[in-house]
């Protein structure tokens, strides 16, 4: 309990990804401008990380990495099993599951949920090019530090997004205030926010010492 | 065909001006060796990816070509990792980690492969992939330049003062938001300058289109 406890602040506050990882930029500086549509593109990440997290999980651990269980199973005889097929194969899989994940969320939520659809479903498609969803991933198996099970990895995944949240809703509140500002011309719009960002990183650089 | 190759240096420089592939550029920055590495492997794919995508290009039906043109980048993306992995230093390697395979969703790669290379021949996309490269490696090495001196004191891995004492803050990821923030300042006030001079001309601006590459 008190693992996933140091899983959970630890991908919001101290590892956030895109304040201390660089993960996610090209959303968070596009659609940060406004409060509403900053929260649903959070919403959306954080929803696909999650279930991308729980999906590339069981990938790796089934198919992709040395000694896994469908490796053994398939190619029991040979050498396939014991270097694994993941320096091969990872990040093909990865991007293209992703991309499938995106699609199939997207056209359960057009017809099952289409009041949320509206709300979130534009930024969808664009969640596929994402380094965030990516990154999470690799971060959660080949990348990990230590080995994290399923449940703590789909938390980590789901914790990030909400970090990712969490961030694009800070900005977004900076950026409505900086809109009703006179800002010198060539800092307008990008600059300036990657300016406030750098100044948000700091304060969240408080965090880092603990853990 | 010598434009296409020089467009990406410095006008339509997809960090600075295109605003497109921002991650791995404050991500892998903190020392110039890192960015030169990262820049050289991402000229590599968009370069191969740009060749193979113009290639085929009649061949890949429209509804599907954006999952086709995935594939075909990470590809490229698995070969190189697996060069540098073999032939770069292990710290080197630590450092990029995760922004290697991630070059895979950098938007530059999938931009010019669907704003240039399946519309363009052969040579022109190698030669515009190579452009757009080297921009992405010119606008890296300028921030790494830029953070290595002000926060570890060293051009290169080489201590050049020894009464500088280095500013932490730059290495850390407050300085690379600031750092990138100011030189994407610099890189528009040049732009507007440029405009009011040439009134004339009345230039397009370029901001509404590179939003559209990374929305």
């Amino acid at each position: 309990m008190g693992n996933l406890f140091t899983i959970i602040i630890g991908a919001i506050f101290i590892n956030n990804v895109v304040l201390a990882r660089f993960l996610g930029l090209c959303p968070f500086i596009n659609s940060s401008d406004k409060t509403d549509k900053a929260f649903s593109m959070g919403a959306a990440v954080t929803f696909v990380m999650t279930m991308a997290s729980f999906v590339t999980y069981l990938i790796f651990t089934y198919l992709l990495k040395p000694e896994a269980w469908l490796l053994v199973k398939l190619f029991g005889g040979t050498k396939i099993p014991q270097i694994g097929l993941q320096a091969v194969l990872q990040t093909a899989v990865y991007i293209l599951v992703i991309a499938a994940l995106v699609q199939l969320v997207e056209i359960f939520m057009r017809k099952s949920m289409p009041a949320l659809y509206r709300s979130m479903g534009i930024f969808l498609p664009l969640i596929t090019t994402n380094c965030v969803v990516m990154g999470v991933a690799l971060l959660n198996t080949s990348y990990a530090r230590v080995e994290l099970s399923l449940l703590e990895a789909v938390i980590q995944g789901f914790s990030a997004g909400i970090g990712f949240t969490l961030a694009m809703l800070l900005m977004s509140g900076v950026r409505e205030r900086i809109g009703l500002l006179n800002v010198p011309e060539p800092l307008r719009g990008a600059p300036i926010a990657f300016i406030c960002t750098g100044l948000m990183a700091l304060a969240f650089l408080g965090f880092a010492g603990m853990g | 065909m010598l434009r296409e190759l020089t467009k990406g240096f410095f006008k339509r420089n997809p960090i600075f001006v295109l605003m497109v592939g921002l991650c791995p550029t404050l991500a892998t920055t903190t020392a110039m060796k890192d960015a030169l590495a990262m820049g050289m492997a991402v000229v590599a794919v968009v370069t191969c990816s740009n060749a193979i995508i113009s290639l085929v290009r009649s061949v890949i039906p429209k509804g599907v070509r954006i999952p086709c043109y995935i594939v075909i980048i990470a590809a490229f993306v698995t070969i190189v990792e697996m060069l540098m992995k073999y032939f770069l230093p292990l710290e080197v390697n630590e450092k990029l980690s995760i922004f290697i395979p991630l070059i895979v969703v950098n938007c530059i790669i999938l931009y010019r492969a669907e704003d240039f290379a399946q519309k363009n021949g052969v040579l022109a996309s190698v030669f515009d992939g190579i452009g757009m490269g080297g921009g992405f490696t010119l606008a890296v090495l300028t921030v790494s330049t830029i953070r290595e001196v002000l926060g570890n004191g060293t051009f290169l891995g080489l201590r050049f003062s020894t009464s500088y004492t280095p500013m932490a803050v730059m290495t850390l990821a407050p300085g690379a938001f600031i750092v990138l923030g100011l030189l994407l300042a610099f890189f528009r006030w040049r732009a507007l300058r440029k405009t009011r001079m040439a009134p004339a001309q009345a230039s397009v601006p370029e901001m509404p289109e590179a939003q559209e590459a990374t929305a």
